[in-house]
């Protein structure tokens, strides 16, 4: 079934605008043009902090690292490696994307550490990023209780992210 | 300024780790490796980019966050007890969501602004604000359809497989913190 979903939703949403008498495929274009656009504004922090990964995995700072946090990550069941990539991923998108792809590669995309990292990247967000656009927007100063409930959404994240991997894929 | 912090640190960090592991051949090698990957991650992410933003702009024109914005309503009265008196807050609130539930992050952030703006009372967070950013940083997406290109170009043959597995994370991760959100709430102590 789940294998149909993303097909059956490109359907649907094109049959739905055909209904409508929509040029979907017009529509889609004018959106992709725009998805291209900002592939190119993010190439550059793309290449920046792939770079800044490989730097921290050659120099053994990223092993280091994860050493440091092995001993609590393994009481909470989160695999110590995907310890940089907990540490980023509230603070910044890209820099999360890039270690995560870095993990995936090296362990391997079916690895569990690969898909504990796939999955902490989908259901995770930049915390930080987002709590200081809104707030911005609103002009608001103090933040009172947002940032730690947020953060233990973030955790909670991190902890489901490793235990349904353990579940789902033996 | 952050991300200059970050970059100085990790750079730095680097060399000191490499000093002081006699690593320094492998140090001068992840440069240019690095900036190649960085670009193939880039192309492996140029597909999808292109390809959902085109499916998100036919959703917004087939008017798909509407529909599903009817079945958020009573979620949402509850959760944001503002939105019963006001329906254009309402509206901004359930865009959101649903946009960010759709991966629309285009259209989901002016969205919530709007609705961060209209739920604003003096400089202080109110508590619907606060369920507002924390329902916003615990991402429920239905298709993560980056991580999934990333996999794919990685040579996985299953990248959706990942899918129950996101669901349940981004159903606890949401439920928790808005639960952590409404205890906070009750407790919280402003100095």
């Amino acid at each position: 079934m789940l294998d149909y979903l993303v097909p059956g939703l490109l359907f649907f949403l094109s049959a739905l605008a055909l209904k409508d008498r929509q040029d979907a495929y017009s529509l889609m274009l004018e959106g992709g043009q725009a998805g291209l656009r900002l592939l190119v504004s993010i190439l550059p922090t793309l290449i920046f902090l792939v770079t800044a990964v490989q730097i921290l995995r050659a120099s053994g700072a990223a092993e280091l690292l994860s050493r440091c946090f092995a001993p609590l990550f393994s009481r909470l069941g989160i695999p110590p490696e995907t310890a940089l990539l907990v540490l980023i991923r509230p603070i910044s998108g890209s820099a999360a994307l890039a270690v995560g792809a870095d993990l995936m590669r090296q362990y391997g995309v079916d690895s569990p550490v690969g898909r504990t990292a796939a999955v902490m990247l989908g259901s995770t967000e930049t915390t930080f990023y987002t709590i200081s656009v809104y707030f911005g927007a609103a002009g608001i100063r103090k933040t009172r209780y947002t940032l730690p409930a947020a953060l233990f959404a973030d955790f909670v994240g991190f902890f489901m992210a490793s235990m349904s991997v353990r579940w789902f894929y033996r | 300024m952050t991300m200059t912090w970050i970059w100085t640190l990790l750079t730095g960090s680097g060399i000191l780790c490499a000093l002081l592991l006699g690593r320094g051949s492998e140090l001068a090698a992840a440069i240019p490796r690095g900036m190649q990957e960085g670009v193939t991650l880039a192309l492996s992410l140029g597909g999808s980019l292109c390809l959902w933003s085109g499916v998100g702009r036919l959703m917004e024109a087939v008017g798909i966050t509407g529909m599903l914005s009817r079945l958020l309503r009573p979620f949402l009265h509850r959760v944001f007890p503002e939105s019963k008196q006001d329906p254009l807050l309402a509206q901004s609130l359930s865009g959101n969501i649903c946009a960010n539930f759709l991966g629309l992050g285009n259209a989901a952030t002016p969205m919530g602004m709007d609705a961060a703006r209209r739920l604003r009372r003096g400089d202080s967070a109110s508590h619907s604000l606060c369920r507002l950013i924390v329902l916003n940083t615990a991402s429920i997406q239905l298709i993560p359809a980056n991580v999934a290109a990333v996999r794919s170009g990685l040579g996985c043959q299953t990248p959706f497989d990942i899918l129950p597995a996101v669901w349940l994370t981004s159903i606890c991760s949401a439920g928790l913190g808005l639960a952590m959100a409404v205890l906070l709430g009750r407790v919280w102590k402003d100095a």
